[in-house]
């Protein structure tokens, strides 16, 4: 009823290719634009913007990297941290190497910078699979984590071995005027028109043709293979676009998020948690990306405020256990009811609407 | 002369300071072996299962103030209680799911476990001493650490035990049935439930073993778990599927990464312990992907 295709003819090439082919999904879409350009801004707080939005975007970017590997390549990684982490440091020496270069620029050859980074560590999945690549993910998490902390030049020598990103502004063309980010609100809106367009682009790539080797090589490799698809290229290329989504979500969470960072904050921890946003979200689905990075931001949000609502007093360090055990149990929980995860829920939603209000 | 045979002796003592240490990792990565060997499961909980067992032997000794053997009872029979319902909730309903599906129930697992046990038991960190020798010993001149002796030992009584636990029993040759190939072994009437409950069991025992032993090492804290980290390479290294592959494995990454921190370390920046097992492994699996001692793989793109 409310979701019905009939009468939604395509009657061009273009019409039939188009990213959203459904007129409810681009009217979905739309509101949800311009709630999240206009109506979060306005009416959201300073603390939720900069506690829970921005926050969730940025992981939610760097879940859609990992869902490019993870979820359509079928490569799993849990060196995710490593790669925000390369993103984040990279962007710092191009912003304090060459200080004219636009911020935008700066962001996005952190992504590249751990591109490369990503494409080294990828290579040996061409020998190898599964768990043992999931060892030699952890190698580059580890690894990287250390190079930053004890090499001083990537932190340009400071004692701390923190990084402070410079203040965020763009130029504006034809004059010497800067437009500097320094409300929570306006970093959000830098954030989210980044997060936007990455998502939208992600979005394309994996309708084409690249997208459908990387589900080929996950489906079955040799198949694959057979069909056409260069296992070298396609997992190469599934490392570089994943880990370039890390590196700009991790330039974000340095100079937009935090500010100032250190290379704790892209720790082992930061790789599952983001490998648990996919998997609750949805393995393979870009708003399970979404989803999955709203839930593991917001949980522990509910599970600070919602027991003392209730009259009960939990310990800090109770409510980071319970977290640890919800998430446990979230992570089986799906893997065993709903391997799609809540994004599967979404779709099912869908179905139901389609059909309303009959049953079938 | 004399200086020499210092540098020497100094040799020496890393060298086996370190082997001794990889004994400790063994122990922790033959739990990893017993699950895969007898599932086909690569477990990621064996370092919160090290953790949670040794959690819950403390927790009992002080909260019950009984003797330690009865505490280690205790604590197996909880293992035994984990390893049912691990089975009854998660891997039972798994099936002939793809491995790495698997794979990622137990990292579920592992959060699980770890909130769990710090839950019950809390998260302060544990003082365990049952009477393990600690502290130097010297022999010829060369300083060992008496607890890393002792793990060795202990280390090498499993490993005998469980070679002939794996290929004399009857259970034992059921459990490779399984690893080979659940529908045949489920054919033939073996339980595959009994038989999961049964490697779990024991890997929670050989998990609190190795616990004690690093509690003894370290205290029992949180830690712990990511100690266990340190098994993954050595896995790598010996072989998914190899109890000697295990022991190796162990023994190569224990001694490498020691000597590598005295001896590579200092120009680089030092503190590469951290890393230096994996890549070794990672080099290592570009040349032979199944390991020292693993089962050759045949698919391979």
């Amino acid at each position: 009823m409310f979701y019905r295709e009939s009468g939604q003819f395509s009657s061009s090439y273009k019409q039939d290719q188009a990213i959203f082919p459904l007129r409810q999904d681009r009217i979905g879409l739309i509101l949800i634009l311009l709630v999240a350009f206009f109506g979060v801004p306005l009416v959201a707080s300073d603390y939720l913007i900069s506690a829970i939005f921005i926050p969730f975007l940025i992981l939610a970017l760097a879940a859609l990297g990992l869902n490019v590997l993870t979820g359509y390549a079928g490569q799993l990684s849990l060196g995710t941290g490593g790669f925000m982490a390369v993103g984040a440091f990279m962007a710092y020496k191009f912003a304090t190497g060459m200080p004219e270069m636009p911020i935008v620029l700066v962001l996005l050859m952190g992504g590249l910078m751990s591109a490369g980074v990503g494409i080294m560590f990828g290579i040996p999945s061409l020998r190898i699979k599964g768990f043992y690549l999931a060892v030699a993910t952890l190698a580059a998490q580890f690894f990287i984590e250390w190079l930053f902390i004890k090499v001083g030049w990537f932190t340009n020598y400071s004692a701390s071995g923190v990084i402070t990103a410079p203040p965020l502004a763009i130029g504006l063309p034809f004059t010497s005027l800067e437009y500097v980010f320094d409300t929570s609100a306006k970093k959000y809106i830098f954030t989210l028109c980044f997060v936007v367009v990455l998502a939208l682009a992600t979005k394309n790539l994996i309708r084409s043709h690249i997208g459908r080797g990387w589900m080929a090589i996950r489906d079955m490799d040799i198949a694959a293979e057979i069909i056409g698809f260069k296992p070298l290229q396609t997992k190469l290329s599934a490392f570089a676009v994943s880990s370039f989504l890390c590196g700009v979500a991790g330039a974000l969470w340095a100079f937009v998020h935090l500010g100032t960072v250190e290379p704790e904050a892209f720790g082992i921890n930061r790789s599952f948690s983001i490998l648990f946003m996919i998997i609750i979200g949805g393995l393979g689905s870009i708003m399970g990306a979404f989803i999955g990075a709203a839930f593991i931001t917001l949980l522990p949000i509910f599970l600070n405020n919602v027991p003392p609502m209730l009259g009960m007093n939990l310990a800090v360090d109770l409510v980071v256990h319970i977290e640890f055990m919800v998430f446990g149990i979230m992570i089986v929980f799906f893997l065993i009811v709903e391997p799609h995860g809540l994004a599967r829920l979404w779709s099912i939603g869908k179905e139901k609407l389609r059909t309303w209000p009959f049953p079938y | 002369m004399q200086n020499f045979l210092g540098e020497f002796y100094f040799f020496i003592e890393v060298l086996i300071s370190g082997l001794l240490t990889g004994t400790l990792y063994s122990l922790i990565a033959l739990g990893f072996v017993l699950i895969f060997k007898a599932s086909g499961v690569f477990n990621f909980a064996q370092g919160a299962m090290m953790l949670f067992a040794a959690l819950s032997f403390v927790g009992i000794q002080e909260k019950l103030g009984v003797p330690w053997p009865v505490a280690f009872v205790l604590a197996v029979l909880i293992m035994v209680i984990l390893a049912y319902l691990v089975d009854k909730l998660v891997l039972g309903k798994l099936v002939n799911q793809e491995p790495i599906i698997l794979f990622m129930a137990t990292i579920g697992i592992t959060f699980f476990i770890d909130g769990f046990g710090q839950t019950v038991w809390g998260s302060d960190i544990k003082v365990l001493d049952i009477g393990i020798p600690t502290g130097p010993l010297f022999i010829f001149d060369i300083l060992i650490d008496k607890l890393e002796l002792v793990a060795g030992v202990v280390a090498g009584v499993m490993v005998a035990g469980l070679a002939i636990f794996f290929s004399k029993t009857k259970v034992g040759r059921a459990l490779r049935a399984v690893a080979d190939d659940h529908q045949a072994a489920l054919s033939v009437g073996i339980s595959l439930h009994h038989i999961w409950i049964i490697v779990w069991s024991v890997a929670g025992l050989v998990g609190l073993i190795a616990g004690i032993m690093w509690g003894t090492k370290l205290g029992v804290q949180f830690s712990l778990s990511l100690v266990a980290l340190k098994a993954l390479p050595v896995l790598i290294l010996g072989g998914f599927t190899s109890i000697p592959g295990a022991i190796v494995g162990g023994l190569i990454i224990g001694a490498g990464e020691k000597l590598a921190e005295i001896y590579i370390g200092p120009f680089i920046g030092g503190a590469i312990e951290n890393w230096f097992a994996y890549m070794l492994a990672m080099v290592f699996l570009l040349f032979r992907p199944q390991g020292l001692f693993g089962e050759k793989i045949i698919e391979r793109v």
